[in-house]
């Protein structure tokens, strides 16, 4: 199967018309992966006797036209649960776990009848912005393979982008969705806090993290969150505002007409590569042939993001792995000598460097002393954050800018520099600290790798990045081009 | 190096997060923290004198439900992942040292 001809209503198109059977799609699915993760290193785990049965069972039962995802493989981050499916975070210590139960997207995902062909790469915990932290291999960039894929969520990224599947989940707590679909030239969406619901996805930092679709394309991303999205009685945090047919409003290729947009002159700051700068210029004139207005607009708090990221994320984080104590599940060190010597030693031995380093950050800034000094700052440069969007969206449909300085860096450059290494994520950080919808779209090139664009909405306002992304999608041809892979293309 | 964190406070946080780190580690880790610590520090620079702190962006507000117990029967499941497990309880080691007790 040849992704990169087909959206996800010509598979559906096809598998109606009984053209392709769930079950041809989903082995041309794993021969895919098979053809190009040894270059790739997309997957840490295949789902494949399940999924061709799934499939089987599906072909037996038929697919009808209101099911417009049914038969259709997709890959699921491996920070979200699935039953009986091993579940690792890419970490040493859940390197054997089998959840008990499915996440709810996953659970959404088989009620819509997905296919889960597997459980794609990340930093481990999801902490990291190259996948270069994973336990057990480097994810490698669709588009050149000495680059990093982004991070967290690489594989999930260069699964798609690489034509292994056309669907799979990534997370996103500071950007892990939309960095890595921007260094692999596709669609990634971090949807609203509390659009989608977190039950089942491996905690990070709990007031930042949500799950979205990363696909080829705009509509086939709007298709899934819609399938993905809503309230769960498992998380009180996941909203009962109603979810739209995002798909549905996809049709207009102008419908940007008269929208205002604000381009935050912090985006294009000194730090941002001329050439991501150009493209982005050139998005905004796009847009502005379309009938848009675009403003240069100001984020004058946008360069603190980093540092309120750095210490809330890693406080929720310090409290959320404490779970992590080598008793009721994971890695448990041998050689100890009482139960204090299991914490530590599990700990020490199960967890990975910067994964201990954002521990011992958040430990910090939570400590006795040091409380209020960084993590109350930090909690209220928040509301500034937050208070510099809300003026800006007051009077603009939404915000463009690019979703990363730089595009995908070369693997092994900025590991052992976590400072530079954060800073990579200064664009995206602030839309999670306000908790709003950010979608990343492929917007130009520079030496043929992917330059990303971000746009950033209203709370629950996705339906507008849908449409812009749409209209730009349709006007442009970047979302078209697709890597040169062996076995592909 | 501004010294914002020492090795000894480094151990002590490392002690509250139950980890620990050997000399190595320890040598590496905290001019990196101490640099990390520094650019958080950058954020003396706002004026947040009356502003309150956001804790939580979800647009639900304390949402009750009942305390109702619901059972998964899932409890082999559960033990399957534990590292030990025996007679349908999780094993641990000694919760005190025996050879620390004598001496």
């Amino acid at each position: 199967m040849n992704y990169f001809d087909k959206d996800l209503a010509s598979l559906h198109a096809d598998l109606v018309a009984k053209k392709l059977s769930a079950k041809e799609l989903t082995q041309a699915t794993f021969d895919n992966i098979k053809a190009t993760d040894p270059q790739i290193d997309a997957f840490l785990n295949l789902n494949e006797d399940a999924a061709l049965d799934q499939a089987a069972k599906i072909d037996a039962q038929g697919i009808n036209a209101d099911q417009p995802l049914a038969g259709i493989p997709m890959g699921l981050k491996d920070n979200i649960v699935t039953k009986g499916l091993t579940t690792t975070a890419a970490s040493k210590i859940l390197a054997n776990f089998k959840p008990v139960y499915d996440a709810t997207v996953a659970e959404k995902l088989a009620d819509a009848q997905m296919i889960n062909v597997g459980k794609t790469n990340l930093d481990e915990f999801a902490m990291g912005g190259s996948t270069e932290n994973s336990a057990f291999k480097t994810t490698k960039n669709a588009w050149d393979q000495t680059k990093v894929p982004g991070g967290s969520s690489g594989g999930s990224a260069a699964a798609v982008a690489s034509g292994q599947v056309p669907v799979t989940l990534g997370s996103d707590t500071g950007g892990s969705i939309r960095q890595p679909a921007a260094f692999n030239g596709i669609v990634g969406m971090k949807p609203t806090y509390g659009r989608v619901s977190r039950w089942g996805l491996i905690a990070f930092g709990s007031s930042l993290d949500q799950i979205g679709p990363m696909t080829r394309g705009v509509k086939d991303n709007a298709t899934v969150l819609s399938a993905i999205a809503g309230h769960d009685n498992h998380d009180l945090t996941s909203s009962t505002q109603a979810v739209p047919n995002f798909a549905a409003d996809l049709n207009d290729a102008t419908s940007v007409k008269g929208m205002r947009i604000g381009l935050p002159k912090e985006f294009l700051a000194e730090g941002v590569n001329e050439d991501v700068k150009a493209a982005i210029l050139a998005a905004a004139d796009t847009y502005r042939k379309l009938g848009a207005t675009v403003d240069e607009v100001s984020l004058p708090h946008n360069k603190y993001g980093v540092a309120a990221y750095y210490i809330i994320a890693s406080s929720e984080a310090s409290s959320n792995l404490q779970r992590f104590d080598g008793i009721r599940y994971g890695y448990r060190a041998d050689d100890v000598k009482n139960l204090e010597d299991v914490y530590v030693k599990s700990r020490s031995e199960g967890f990975g460097e910067e994964v201990k380093r954002r521990i011992m950050l958040g430990t910090f800034s939570l400590s006795a002393g040091f409380y209020d000094a960084y993590f109350i700052k930090a909690a209220k440069v928040r509301t500034v954050i937050i208070n510099d969007f809300k003026a800006v969206l007051k009077d603009h449909d939404f915000i463009m800018g690019p979703v990363a300085p730089t595009t995908a860096f070369g693997i092994g450059d900025e590991i052992k520099d976590p400072i530079t290494m954060y800073m990579n994520d200064v664009l995206t950080i602030p839309v999670n600290l306000a908790g709003l919808p950010g979608l990343s779209l492929p917007a130009g090139f520079s030496n043929n790798l992917p330059v990303g664009m971000q746009l950033i909405g209203r709370p629950f306002d996705e339906s507008t990045l849908y449409k812009a992304g749409y209209a730009f999608e349709q006007n442009t041809d970047f979302h078209l081009q697709v890597p040169t892979l062996g076995g592909q293309n | 190096m501004a010294n914002r964190i020492n090795r000894e406070q480094v151990q002590h946080v490392a002690g509250l997060a139950k980890l620990e780190f050997t000399d190595a580690e320890l040598d590496a880790f905290t001019p990196q923290l101490d640099d990390i610590i520094g650019m958080f520090e950058t954020l003396s620079e706002v004026d947040t004198d009356g502003v309150d702190v956001t804790s939580n962006v979800s647009d639900q507000i304390n949402v009750m439900r009942e305390d109702v117990a619901d059972n998964w029967g899932q409890s082999e499941d559960l033990l399957h992942n534990a590292p030990d497990a025996a007679r349908g309880f999780i094993k641990v080691p000694a919760i005190i040292d025996e050879s620390e007790d004598n001496a």
